[in-house]
């Protein structure tokens, strides 16, 4: 007996400016499959789906959709062949309803011509009975801004299902939910697959995996490595086929040796540019020798809080204190003499000068100071390339023209290592850290964690805010979650799991009241 | 065979990566449209540029002599342009976009005119001019760097407005110089004047030298001192700048302030080393601010950049009598400079080339692998 194939991809080849991106790639997916593709950042996986919906053509290569070559040149063809697609940001109009936005783009009129009033009974009613039938628990006429996130998400797979797909491909779904939320996800997929839909779940987390997926096709570098049954595989032999070497992701730390208070913020108050009230008295301590966890759902807060900390926007009330000291409305370049070393979540943005060079970067913020100084005001850049070299050769960054390489054009991973070499290299009392991972490939996460854990060994405060739960949980000493701009529990690390943190991220301040 | 490929392929790769080689073949695609358009007008293109040579190398048209007045111009002509490039220049790396050049000047034109009219004339009253038309242009400048640090003023908008005010401002203040008419003044004292050095017939004066300094002043400035790498930082990522500890808001109104100093010395040269005796009512604007935008661009706000794009403004300024002399329309001057302003413009569509390379270089190692 032979498999039936919903997708076969067979050879397809796409190349970008200075990489190829897919090389090469033989895809088959079982009808009424779940069917992962596992990859680091940048391995392939978001191309790949991108040519089989539509959005890009591919070099070369064939597609052939139920045993049907086809060929796919935007994304309506895609959808007229039976594929949906839930994109990693989801493409919904806000101050529109379940319903409007579902029929959106094929709305169904009374009459024809331009101005023909809508009909949405019949969308609404249908949206309804989808809903019912798979467990989405969704209400069509609630408005997408008054919906969490997850039902959000929902609504984008109900957009699939409307549009009569069988064919529903999930880019990396679980990158802004909560535990709970995440199993809910999985439960959805298993019904979709009971149903008779094929899924394909674009994802870099062993977990989900494991929870759900039949089979699993590892890309690594514009290659497919392997397609695996997933019940006869371990993670760790799915994260080896990911990287291509053995790895762990346990961090091993010695015991926490925490001393003084470092940083301290009591009854922080922050409006956004908007003048929406996005901090709300959050209290804080850091103290040296310990990594304190920021943990909570992208949007409640987080980035708020570190521009306060960082000098980048204005406080409405509170205080932050640093070793003693008020900075709380302290200009930024006082702050950085006072010992605040911040690793930005927007590396491109806030880290780094990409036209400018490694050595130049790495100077950024004491470049005024006097090593670097020679009469009348000139700039010692021997010094700054010497300084450079140093911190290439300790924090190995991998550039094509050592410090006279531009920052712009070196990769995610060795332009955070530029940035976290710099911040180290100031020495901070208080090093801030967001999103120090995000988007980087394997290797070059494990070097970031183990130069972060140094820190705090040498007794430095780290304040590290992510909303990967497993880097919170794997890394930090105390873990302090956020939610709605208010920090609602600080546990220690080792008596809290993972489970929990998710009920307060959620913010139930009740789950947490009850554990107590 | 297959070695000749790989050097044509790097020759491409060297001329889209470097911006002064595209800024030359631009300059030479602007003159070759130029020669297009003169010769469907029914004129010789031949003697357009003999008219640019003869003003760079000073020969003499009729007698088949030397006539070395023609360097000499073109060099002072030179003087605003290259002058007025560094007013959009240092405000560009700083990542500003300064229109006001041209009110920048004009501002630096009156104060100097004003001290040499008001003040009774003494020994070196020159230096004192030059003093004030610079401090008058930062002053201009530097109102638009604080409403852009400050208050998120659009600096394209406000010196476009400021343009205005100090063309009109400048009449105001020049109608009460003493002799005023409706165009000139009463002569400036001698005083004032600056003197002329090495060519006597032509206007060549020791502005030339002020112009100069100012090449390397700009050039030690912003890429030698730690200011100036605040300034380059500023303009290249002002939140990783902001984020860094540099002072961001003082860079824009600093950088604004000598932006407008370039231009008001500018004008103060323009003035005091002319050969016109009085002082000016001006009714329209002089535009070498806004040339100097275009001087700028070509010179890819460097400073040997812009000293060589100012250079050829000057010469193209100079040839235009010799080409009225030689049966050329001297408006093909200003179709060359306008066609080098479009075609440096297209500077983006060259990334768009370049990046499209880079692709099809990969793909065809993959297909050769």
């Amino acid at each position: 007996m032979q498999d039936k194939y919903a997708i076969q991809m067979i050879g397809i080849t796409k190349a970008f400016p200075g990489i190829i991106a897919n090389d090469n790639i033989m895809l088959n997916v079982k009808e009424n499959e779940i069917h992962a593709l596992l990859g680091e950042n940048g391995a392939g996986k978001s191309t790949l789906m991108s040519i089989l919906f539509g959005a890009y053509s591919p070099d070369a290569g064939e597609i052939r959709i139920h045993g049907n070559a086809v060929r796919i040149k935007d994304p309506n063809v895609a959808t007229s062949l039976g594929i949906g697609m839930v994109h990693q940001h989801f493409k919904l109009v806000h101050n529109y309803t379940v319903t409007q936005n579902i029929v959106l783009g094929r709305e169904p009129r009374r009459g024809k011509g331009l101005f023909a009033p809508l009909k949405l009974d019949d969308a609404r009613q249908k949206a309804k009975d989808l809903s019912d039938r798979y467990g989405l628990f969704i209400d069509p006429d609630a408005k997408i801004e008054d919906i969490t996130v997850g039902q959000q998400q929902r609504v984008e797979i109900l957009k699939t299902l409307y549009s009569d797909s069988d064919i529903i491909i999930l880019d990396e779904p679980t990158a802004v939910l909560t535990p709970q939320e995440i199993d809910e996800l999985m439960q959805i997929i298993r019904r979709l697959k009971q149903e008779g839909k094929t899924i394909i779940l674009i994802t870099h987390k062993l977990k989900e995996i494991k929870a759900v997926a039949d089979r699993c096709s590892v890309l690594r570098r514009g290659k497919l490595i392997d397609t695996v049954d997933v019940a006869g595989v371990s993670e760790n032999q799915l994260a080896s086929l990911m990287v291509g070497r053995p790895v762990s992701f346990e961090i091993e730390k010695a015991d926490k040796k925490s001393g003084a208070v470092m940083l301290s913020i009591k009854g922080l108050n922050v409006k956004d540019s908007t003048g929406v009230l996005r901090v709300k008295d959050l209290d804080l301590e850091v103290r040296s020798g310990e990594i304190m966890g920021v943990a909570g759902v992208d949007g409640n807060g987080q980035s708020n809080m570190l521009d306060a900390i960082c000098g980048l926007c204005k406080v409405q009330s509170g205080t932050i204190e640093l070793d003693g000291c008020d900075i709380t409305s302290m200009p930024i370049k006082e702050r950085i003499q006072k010992g605040l070393g911040f690793i930005p979540e927007d590396r491109q943005r806030y880290g780094l000068v990409n036209e400018f060079t490694i050595a130049e970067n790495v100077i950024l913020k004491d470049y005024d100071k006097s090593r670097y100084s020679k009469p009348l005001g000139v700039l010692n850049m021997d010094a700054a390339k010497a300084q450079a070299d140093e911190l290439i050769k300790q924090f190995d960054v991998r550039s094509a023209q050592g410090s006279a390489t531009k920052a712009g054009s070196l990769s995610g991973g060795n332009q955070q290592k530029v940035i976290v070499a710099r911040e180290i290299s100031l020495s901070p009392k208080v090093l801030v850290v967001a999103q120090p991972t995000r988007g980087l490939d394997v290797g070059a996460i494990e070097y970031i964690r183990h130069r972060i854990v140094a820190e705090r060994d040498k007794g430095r405060a780290v304040l590290l805010v992510s909303f990967e739960l497993d880097e919170i949980m794997n890394l930090c000493d105390r873990i302090a979650t956020i939610s709605k701009g208010s920090i609602v529990s600080v546990d220690d690390a080792k008596s809290v799991t993972a489970h929990e943190i998710g009920l307060r991220m959620a913010g139930s301040k009740e789950a947490s009241d009850e554990e107590k | 065979m297959k070695r000749n490929d790989l050097n044509r392929t790097s020759f491409i790769d060297w001329f889209l990566g470097n911006d002064g080689a595209i800024s030359f073949a631009v300059v030479i695609l602007g003159f070759i449209f130029g020669t297009i358009i003169v010769l469907l007008v029914g004129k010789n293109p031949i003697n357009m540029y003999k008219s640019l040579l003869y003003s760079m190398i000073g020969r003499a048209r009729s007698n088949g002599g030397w006539n070395f007045r023609y360097i000499g111009e073109t060099l002072n002509y030179s003087i605003p342009f290259v002058l007025c490039g560094f007013a959009m220049a240092f405000a560009y790396r700083v990542g500003l976009f300064n229109v006001g050049g041209e009110g920048q000047y004009i501002m630096g034109m009156t104060a100097a005119q004003t001290v040499a009219l008001l003040l009774p004339p003494f020994p070196g009253q020159w230096v004192v001019c030059l003093l004030a038309a610079i401090m008058a242009g930062a002053i201009w400048g530097g109102i638009v760097g604080l409403l852009k640090a400050r208050f998120k003023v659009s600096e394209v908008v406000a010196t476009i407005m400021l343009n205005y005010i100090a063309l009109y401002l400048s009449r105001l203040i020049c109608l009460q110089h003493p002799g005023a008419t409706t165009y000139n003044t009463a002569a400036l004292p001698a005083t004032s004047k600056l003197a002329k050095f090495l060519i006597p017939s032509s206007n060549l004066n020791i502005g030339f030298f002020f112009m100069l300094a100012a090449v390397f002043i700009y050039w030690f400035v912003m890429e030698k001192t730690k200011a100036g790498f605040a300034f380059r930082a500023t303009g290249y990522n002002q939140d990783a700048a902001r984020c860094s500890g540099i002072p961001v808001v003082r860079s824009i109104s600093v950088s604004m302030a000598v932006a407008g100093a370039f231009a008001g010395l500018a004008g103060a040269l323009v003035l005091l080393g002319g050969a016109y005796p009085k002082g000016r009512i001006i009714v329209s604007m002089d535009n070498y601010g806004f040339n100097g935008m275009a001087v700028a661009l070509v010179g890819n706000c460097r400073a040997i950049g812009t000293l060589l794009a100012g250079l050829l403004f000057g010469v193209m300024k100079q040839s235009q009598s010799l080409m009225q002399d030689m049966d050329i329309p001297k408006e093909i001057t200003y179709i060359i400079q306008g066609l080098i302003v479009v075609f440096i413009a297209l500077r983006a569509g060259l990334q768009l080339v370049r990046e499209y390379r880079a692709k099809r270089i990969v793909a065809s190692k993959v297909a050769s692998v």
